[in-house]
């Protein structure tokens, strides 16, 4: 808002990267979990029954992708709240865009984390390589 | 067989289809009252004089924006994945095993006869009900797609691959499959009977079907057969106990016992073959069998009068 408020910006400029990371993980969560239960299902083919190996494989990258998606949403929601200003972060401002890139990440964030748990519920429900 | 058969996936008749016309039905609903609220929402929206509550319209936008859809998706994905496990599970072993082919524009049926000897057909599945029946698909040209609506859901036929299909007939009737996948000219003409009888009829069906073709009796079924290898039918039909032995063409060796001619199309009536053996086109358009229509007379009644004995 004022220059004054850009005390709460940290010396290195925002990068727009950040925004990314959220989706990011969701999407090589998305990718590592099709192609584990593509790969183990045409190897040990569907005479196999449970793909119980599958669904442990599946869980643990779920553990490591939501983690990683609620530390940076977590991040970027200190950014969206730095200083005392409100929405929408739309002011020319060194801290403004710092809110904003931290508001729109938190949003991803959020969005990453559904994603990412409807993939996951796929195995909750389906057990086998049928 | 004036008799109009179901293809209405919402007049289930077999498991899988029970299951998806429930879920059709919990989304349609759904969707009814989702519609409603929010069609009301904007009526009292404009209606309202006043200005809006602040803070109870945010509540709204982030509430029935975000939060509501997210949990109404939860729940209809869990309730859809929730049915896949049953309806993916294949046959138990030693189930009934049918494979079907498909090929431009028609259907490829083979059976297991019970010492393992394929028992060829076309363009008609019989189906005992109550049971679990396995089907293996696949294609000799390009992706078609094999759906009985009443029966279950569909699954592709991809070439070089086989893809398979569980079906359970809960009810006995007769049936249409479809192909619905796009596949070229006569797509839209390319269907199927399928007729669901209970266990002793199938059986019966099957062992009649197992056989080789009757031997002509009349003399103008007799001239009929001589027709038919003359006339190189033989080189695309085959039928069983005789020299023909094509595989372009469907299997003709019980042809009189089928309810359609030219996969479904047309009542399999003694006017209809004729038409479709002269005027091939005129009935299929791209139909990948020429049409007789130089067939002198004499030849074309002897020919439908062995195909209609073969029963
Ligand atoms: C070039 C190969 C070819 C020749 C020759 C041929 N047919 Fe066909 N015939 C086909 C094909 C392919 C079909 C399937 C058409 C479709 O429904 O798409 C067919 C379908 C049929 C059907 C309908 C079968 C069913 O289950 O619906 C009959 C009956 C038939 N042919 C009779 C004959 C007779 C009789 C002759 C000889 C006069 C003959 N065909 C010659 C290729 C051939
Ligand atoms: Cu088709």
């Amino acid at each position: 808002m004022t220059d004054a408020d850009d005390e709460f910006v940290p010396e290195k400029p925002d990068r727009l990267w950040s925004l990314t990371f959220p989706p990011l993980v969701w999407a090589v969560h998305f990718l590592a979990s099709y192609l584990t239960a593509a790969i183990w299902c045409a190897k040990a083919g569907p005479q196999a029954g449970d793909a119980d190996p599958v669904r442990v494989a599946i869980a643990a990258y779920t553990v490591v992708a939501l983690t990683l998606i609620a530390v940076f949403g977590w991040i970027a929601f200190r950014k969206h709240r730095t200083g005392e200003a409100t929405l929408p972060h739309d002011f020319d401002s060194r801290a403004d865009q710092h809110r904003f890139l931290g508001f729109a990440t938190t949003l991803l964030a959020i969005l990453s984390f559904v994603a990412t748990v409807f993939t996951a519920l796929v195995v909750v429900f389906v057990g086998s390589c049928h | 067989m004036n008799s109009f058969p179901t293809q209405s996936a919402l007049d289930p008749a077999g498991q899988g289809a029970e299951s998806i016309a429930q879920l059709f039905y919990w989304m349609s609903g759904g969707a009814a009252l989702i519609w409603c609220l929010v069609i009301g929402l904007a009526v009292y929206a404009i209606r309202r004089p006043q200005a809006h509550h602040y803070r109870l319209t945010r509540l709204l936008v982030i509430g029935g924006g975000a939060v509501v859809p997210t949990v109404v998706l939860t729940c209809l994905l869990s309730y859809g994945l929730s049915m896949m496990p049953e309806l993916q599970r294949p046959a138990p072993e030693g189930s009934l095993t049918v494979h079907v082919h498909g090929v431009r524009w028609w259907w490829r049926v083979e059976y297991l006869g019970p010492s393992g000897q394929p028992i060829a057909t076309a363009n008609e599945i019989r189906l005992p009900v109550d049971q679990p029946i396995e089907f293996k698909l696949f294609s000799e040209d390009v992706i078609h797609s094999f759906w009985i609506p009443s029966l279950g859901g569909k699954v592709d036929m991809i070439p070089g691959r086989t893809t398979r299909l569980k079906l359970h007939p809960t009810r006995v009737g007769q049936f249409r499959g479809v192909c619905a996948e796009y596949c070229g000219g006569a797509h839209a003409q390319m269907n199927f009977d399928v007729v669901v009888s209970d266990a002793a009829t199938f059986e019966r069906w099957l062992a009649d079907q197992s056989a080789p073709a009757s031997e002509p009796e009349t003399d103008l079924a007799v001239a009929g057969k001589a027709v038919f290898s003359q006339r190189g039918c033989g080189a695309c039909h085959a039928i069983r106990g005789t020299a023909a032995d094509g595989l372009v063409g469907p299997d003709l060796t019980h042809l009189g016992s089928r309810l359609r001619l030219g996969a479904s199309l047309l009542d399999n009536t003694r006017q209809n073959l004729r038409r479709w053996i002269t005027q091939t086109h005129q009935v299929k358009p791209k139909v990948e069998m020429p049409a007789f229509e130089a067939l002198p007379e004499d030849e074309l009644t002897a020919l439908v009068a062995y195909l209609e004995q073969l029963k």
